[in-house]
């Protein structure tokens, strides 16, 4: 998705160092993140993705450099740009003594909102990521990973940010439940057009749900590319990644355009 | 049974001291979750404060409490009344107990939960108020448990310094010679512990995070 010149982009990394644990853990970033694009951080364990994520909604802070959200850099009140931004993690990010009508309400009560729009909203959202009204009452606990990993979702998109940071939200699902996670992912984003960073190591994942990957490996940013481009690419990481994960990696792009219900 | 029957002729007394005991454990429990608590937070959330803190309240425990009543008896205001000392005496004892668990409760507090709590822009207290604490309460509540059963027992040694309570009929019955007596302060006593562990123990079940 190209970047339009009369509006900034939704999100701005420019010059970003990041120091952690004494060493560096995030070298020059430069990315810009287009309004309603899926972008996918791909890389290994600790090669920067989570870090660059987390800069974003300010869980972390860069040692230089800048990033801007809407085109606006150190936004002061952390707390409002945090409510306005979807965050999701793997399943554990659930509060266990929250039913699931509160972990989703969480923001809008945080906001105020009055109780009657707060549980309508829950309802919607519910039905929104294919989970049954009766939920709502349940407990974590009570619920199987997908439907979590759904509530998880349902939850970050309650307050209706426009941009949503996901870290490896599928990644402790079966393949069958991810598959069909993925699948109702891309379908929501057909319809709400949110800003989504998206971390992952998995690239049939990356090439099923991202409109770009950029690929990352010791906190330097190695590749930005279209799916299709991502496969052919002759960056030598690239290409090791598209050899690593073997056959089958044009069908994940299919499929992909298959459920985007677009060519 | 003897001690039964000394116990209903001297029903009025046993009912009074199990009150004036009641009364002593549970204002310095009180007092004690009022500073213990806070204090469990706070060292929970700065790293540093923690060792002196928590060495400050061991070496509290280990001071004998006969001792400990004498040298608070001297303090003005204190030293005036004997309940006001014990209670303060018994605060301290039960400092430990409810600190320690209050820390431990908050560090037991899933990081990945706190981390989707912050940065969804929960602000720092209501992630204390509607996740910390809720998620480490029966932590919390099993320390103040402990604390009661043992400021219980250390209660009855409040009588030696004139504080009343159960140790009332204990130190009597000592210098009396007569099992009776002491069996009088020590069975009411025991019952209040009990009684104690397990009302904090249903509280404490029924508040665990599911």
């Amino acid at each position: 998705m190209p970047i339009t010149a009369d509006e900034p982009p939704a999100i701005e990394f420019r010059n970003v160092f990041c120091r952690a644990g004494g060493r560096e853990v995030l070298t020059d970033l430069n990315l810009q993140i287009a309004r309603g694009e899926t972008l996918i951080l791909l890389g290994r364990s600790g090669s920067g993705k989570t870090t660059t994520l987390k800069l974003v909604n300010r869980l972390l802070e860069p040692l230089s450099g800048e990033i801007r959200v809407n085109g606006v850099s150190n936004q002061l009140d952390i707390i409002r740009l945090r409510r306005g931004i979807g965050y999701v993690i793997q399943e554990i990010g659930l509060f266990p003594h929250f039913t699931v009508q509160r972990n989703i309400g969480l923001v809008p009560r945080i906001e105020a909102w009055p109780e009657e729009r707060i549980r309508a909203r829950v309802q919607e959202m519910l039905q929104l990521v294919g989970l049954a009204p009766d939920v709502a009452s349940r407990y974590p606990h009570q619920l199987s990973g997908g439907q979590r990993q759904r509530v998880g979702v349902a939850r970050a998109l309650a307050a209706d940010p426009a941009i949503l940071l996901m870290d490896e939200p599928f990644g402790a699902l079966d393949p069958l439940t991810r598959d069909e996670l993925q699948r109702e992912f891309l379908a929501l984003q057909r319809t709400l057009h949110k800003t989504v960073v998206f971390v992952t190591h998995d690239l049939h994942e990356a090439l099923r749900l991202g409109t770009r990957i950029a690929l990352m490996e010791s906190g330097k940013l190695i590749t930005v590319a279209a799916p299709h481009d991502f496969l052919r690419s002759t960056d030598p990481l690239a290409s090791a990644y598209v050899r690593a994960f073997g056959d089958g990696l044009e069908s994940a792009l299919n499929r992909s355009t298959d459920d985007r219900g677009t060519s | 049974m003897n001690v039964a029957r000394y116990i209903l002729q001297n029903h009025v007394q046993v009912l009074e001291l199990t009150w004036e005991h009641l009364w002593l454990v549970g204002l310095s429990t009180v007092f004690a979750m009022l500073v213990g608590i806070p204090l469990g937070i706070l060292i929970a959330h700065r790293a540093r404060f923690s060792k002196p803190v928590l060495a400050g309240a061991n070496i509290i425990q280990t001071i004998p409490s006969l001792a400990l009543f004498g040298f608070l008896l001297p303090v003005p205001w204190l030293g005036e009344r004997a309940d006001r000392l014990a209670i303060l005496a018994l605060t301290f004892y039960a400092l430990l107990p409810i600190i320690r668990n209050t820390y431990t409760g908050i560090k037991g507090v899933d990081p990945a939960v706190l981390e989707a709590g912050r940065g969804m822009g929960l602000n720092e207290s209501q992630l204390l108020l509607q996740v910390e604490l809720p998620l480490a309460v029966s932590v919390i509540l099993s320390g103040v448990r402990v604390a009661l059963v043992i400021s219980v027992g250390l209660a009855t040694i409040a009588a030696a310094i004139g504080a009343g309570g159960l140790g009332e009929f204990i130190f009597r019955g000592l210098a009396m010679v007569d099992n009776r007596v002491i069996l009088a302060g020590a069975i009411p006593a025991a019952i209040l512990a009990l009684t104690a562990d397990l009302i904090i123990g249903w509280l404490e079940k029924r508040l665990r995070p599911s």
